[in-house]
């Protein structure tokens, strides 16, 4: 469970911000002040973003959940931030050098834009793929680099 | 007396023409040449996997047997391996590269086995054993074993790979900056015995006392050429430029088959050669221990003559070649600027200074 | 005569050359490419290519049952299986709040350290190789293939064991196990006396790796670093102390943390130590765990159903490599919507580019292989 003190003074950062008691995570609407509400975390002692998940809420919105650890006095953090899916979101490898890769594969998986990230391509994948495989409406395509990929492999034996 | 004069003084008896003489007088030599070079290579390869094996707490070649030596579980038992092996890469297909210099990957293996081979014809073996018997031997050695590094450097370029030229670049720059402390270590010899052929030097030592006792210069002059000869065999921990972990094999990395085994084969010839040379030079050539300190009467030494010679010059080279072998085994290799720093910053000075100093004891001893 | 410059230097136009560390290499520990540019030795920039590996772990997840996912998770990281597996099934076992028994709990550990071992004496072993010591690496096998007999015993399985699963272990340990992990643990530790002297203390291994690849402790945080990297550059962190999971805070052990003895703090020497040390510590873990085994019923705890309530879950462990993390969304079915893994591998291979500016060629297979990557677990 989280400091209450601790709640309250990420609360007053920005007014997007809302706490959800139960699963002890901050969500965020407004993704725009992404980069804002980071820095002032970042400040507040979390100098260690341990991983970037990208999820897609069936509904047409993608959702990315940050969680966050302080070193020093070892709190974790998650926020979470819903938008649609052509949202663009503010990179953060600016503050944290490791969100670097982890966006890179955010984008390669889900599709998600990023904006100020210095290098965004595919890591994962080929650089030639088409589409976004971590996607719940993903369907394969049918050629790749000219050679036919069966769909139907029920005659394999 | 050495091989060739020998053959000219008994061919000269049956009064052929001049250059049937002269022909045979160079092939029959070059014949045991390569003879030898090849014993050497089957011997020393089989040893060294034996070696290997045992340090790295495994058995080695045990399966193949020749000449009714059946393979199993004897320690002995893969001793045909090495034969299986050369027969293997003599029947291999041979592939050059696409985009390659086609002449010039043809003829790089072969300077580098002429480089080996030339060398040889001024290594003795023993007191009578040599080739032919040069009044500027060791300087004749020295010069020769320069010539190896263009076949390196031809290897590695005309691969037309990145990593080859790679190693040939890493290889000309440590094969020729190591020359100078051997050059200057093989002087010491010189300016003790008087002499540069390979008799007066082996003469002064068994008179007095072997080179490596005879003052503490020399003998960090050992050890000194010792170590410049493995930099200069390109063998661990010196093998940058063909270590294996990083550049695959180095320049050697496109060569298949037999002009593979042409590299292989001067690799060793190299190893033989360092250990001959550093045998005879400072640890006495062909004298029994008992010359070591020479105290014992002339009448009294047993253990002496032309197949003794042989024998002790050869034990003291297949001794140095194990420790070469251990070597290999047990460090890790060296980066290539900790390998150009212990040179000229460690060796060359050293040398430069050993021979100022074995001139001082001279003069006063 | 003025000691200015004589050669003036500024208008000689030399270009970067490319050089390419293909996927098959003897050293990168997989296949992993990386595009080098430099001027003939020293390195300017390095851009790791990944991706060879993948294998679309969590695409498959979202098809599989809770239970099947495990032997993937075995696969991601196939150098600490256990490791992987004991993660997820801690992810799984904390959405259903289960109580785990003593026993499968010590049992865990036991696997957990003897993973540890295996994966460390592995990387002592190719590190060497990487640096030209060829020596080492045949002695440390032939310690792993003793710990691999053991798991062979225990799982069935030789590298890939899906032994841990949510709510327990698959098998209980068999009669003779304990007593033979006692006698591999005696046998073991004179041999790592020997890998001291033959490796640790030699002058041309530390020429070749103090000093190379200073991380600072800092800019390590920053990049997400984490495990045996992280604690040579001087930071404490081990998750085994700080958030302690199963019954880590009943055993009592050291963190080792690099100090610098040969070089500078957070050298490759000082990463090599730290990992050095931690076997010996496992080994002490291993002799407090063998004694005081309680007895129990495995089983007893395994679901019949995995079906979590609705919500999100993020679960660390501390595996050889570093800080695993797996993330879970449930949607209260028995499938999972998401399974994403944070892998210590992925985050540490980001800070390779960083460490070899300035450096040559043969330093940054030193630095490569000091990060100990598997690409199995980057990829996924």
């Amino acid at each position: 469970m989280l400091d209450k003190s601790l709640i309250d003074s990420i609360k007053s950062i920005s007014d997007s911000i809302s706490f959800d008691e139960e699963s002890q995570i901050f969500n965020i609407e407004k993704v725009d002040e992404w980069l804002e509400i980071s820095t002032k975390v970042k400040e507040l002692g979390f100098d260690y973003l341990m991983c970037i998940t990208s999820i897609d809420l069936e509904d047409g919105n993608l959702s990315l959940a940050y969680n966050l650890n302080s070193t020093g006095s070892q709190a974790s953090l998650e926020f979470n931030l819903i938008f649609s899916a052509d949202a663009e979101v503010p990179s953060v490898e600016s503050l944290w050098k490791t969100a670097d890769w982890h966006e890179r594969e955010a984008y390669d998986m889900m599709g998600i834009k990023f904006s100020g990230h210095p290098d965004m391509k595919r890591i994962l994948l080929p650089h030639d793929w088409e589409g976004h495989p971590l996607k719940k409406d993903y369907e394969v395509a049918d050629y790749y680099h000219g050679m036919y990929v069966p769909k139907d492999k029920t005659s394999w034996e | 007396m050495s091989f060739v004069d020998i053959i000219i003084n008994s061919l000269s008896s049956l009064e052929l023409n001049y250059t049937i003489t002269l022909l045979l007088a160079v092939v029959i030599p070059g014949l045991i040449i390569f003879l030898l070079m090849t014993v050497n290579a089957i011997v020393a390869v089989y040893m060294e996997r034996k070696i290997s094996a045992f340090m790295q707490d495994r058995l080695g070649p045990m399966e193949v047997g020749i000449f009714g030596f059946k393979g199993g579980k004897k320690f002995w038992g893969g001793i045909g391996q090495t034969i299986a092996d050369a027969v293997k890469l003599l029947a291999k297909e041979d592939i050059i590269p696409k985009d390659a210099d086609k002449f010039m990957m043809i003829l790089a293996p072969f300077i580098i086995f002429i480089a080996s081979f030339i060398t040889f014809v001024g290594v003795p073996l023993s007191e009578n054993f040599l080739i032919s018997n040069f009044n500027i031997g060791i300087l004749y050695i020295l010069a020769m074993g320069s010539v190896g590094v263009i076949g390196i450097i031809l290897a590695g370029w005309a691969s037309n790979n990145k990593w080859s030229l790679y190693g040939a670049m890493r290889a000309a720059a440590q094969i020729i900056s190591y020359e100078i402390p051997i050059g200057l270590t093989l002087l010491l010899p010189v300016i003790i015995s008087g002499g540069l052929d390979v008799h007066s030097i082996v003469d002064w030592q068994l008179e007095n006392r072997w080179l490596i006792i005879h003052s503490p210069f020399t003998f960090i002059g050992f050890f000194i050429f010792f170590v410049s000869g493995i930099a200069e065999t390109n063998r661990v921990p010196f093998d940058i430029p063909e270590s294996e972990s990083e550049l695959v094999a180095g320049w050697m990395t496109e060569y298949s088959g037999f002009r593979w085994s042409l590299f292989f084969l001067s690799e060793y010839t190299n190893m033989l050669i360092i250990s001959l040379v550093a045998s005879f030079v400072f640890l006495g050539g062909w004298g029994s221990p008992m010359t070591i300190f020479n105290i014992i009467p002339g009448d009294y030494m047993y253990l002496d003559g032309p197949m003794w010679g042989l024998f002790w010059l050869l034990s003291k080279a297949v001794v140095l070649i194990f420790v070469m072998m251990w070597f290999r085994w047990t460090f890790p290799r060296l980066r290539v600027d900790q390998l150009m720093y212990l040179c000229w910053k460690v060796f060359i000075p050293f040398s430069i200074a050993n021979m100022l100093f074995v001139g001082m004891w001279e003069v006063l001893f | 005569m003025s000691d200015s410059k004589l050669i003036d230097n500024s208008n000689i136009h030399t270009e970067d050359m490319v050089l390419n560390m293909g996927p098959q290499h003897p050293s990168t520990h997989g296949v992993l490419r990386l595009k080098i540019h430099t001027d003939g030795e020293v390195v300017s920039k390095i851009e790791p290519i990944i991706g060879y590996l993948h294998r679309c772990f969590e695409k498959h997840s979202e098809n599989l049952t809770y239970e099947q996912v495990i032997p993937f998770t075995d696969r991601c990281d196939y150098l600490s299986s256990m490791h992987m597996t004991h993660a997820y099934s801690m992810a799984v076992e904390k959405m259903l709040d289960l109580e785990i028994p003593e026993r499968v709990e010590y049992i865990r550990v036991i696997t957990a350290e003897l993973q540890r071992i295996a994966s460390h004496v592995f990387f002592i072993g190719v590190f060497g190789l990487d640096l030209g010591a060829i020596t080492p690496v045949t002695w440390m096998f032939k310690d792993r293939e003793r710990i691999i007999d053991l798991f062979e015993m225990l799982t069935g399985a030789r590298l890939l064991y899906n032994y841990v699963w949510p709510g327990g272990v698959s098998h209980d340990i068999p009669e003779k196990f304990v007593q033979r992990t006692k006698e591999f643990l005696d046998e073991f530790e004179p041999k790592l006396v020997e890998i001291d002297q033959l490796l640790s203390t030699n002058k041309i291994f530390i020429e070749r790796t103090a000093d190379v690849g200073v991380l600072d402790k800092d800019i390590a945080i920053n990049y997400g670093v984490s495990g045996p990297t992280l604690r040579a550059s001087g930071v404490d962190f081990d998750l085994r102390k700080k958030e302690p999971y199963s019954i880590y805070d009943k055993l009592d052990f050291e963190v080792p943390v690099g100090k610098g003895d040969m070089g500078t703090v957070g050298d490759s020497w000082d990463r090599y130590n730290v990992r050095y040390l931690e076997i010996k510590e496992s080994i002490k873990i291993l002799r407090q765990c063998l004694d005081s085994i309680p007895e129990g019923d495995v089983h007893e705890a395994l679901p019949r159903k995995i079906r979590p309530k609705k919500g999100t879950i993020y679960s660390r462990y501390e595996s050889s490599r570093g800080d695993v993390g797996f993330y879970i969304k449930s949607d209260g079915k028995n499938i999972p919507s998401r399974v994403k893994m944070r892998s210590p591998a992925f985050s540490n291979l980001c800070i390779l580019p960083y460490l070899s500016e300035g450096w040559m060629i043969s330093d940054v297979i030193t630095i490569l292989g000091s990060l100990d990557i598997v690409l199995g677990e980057i990829d996924r």
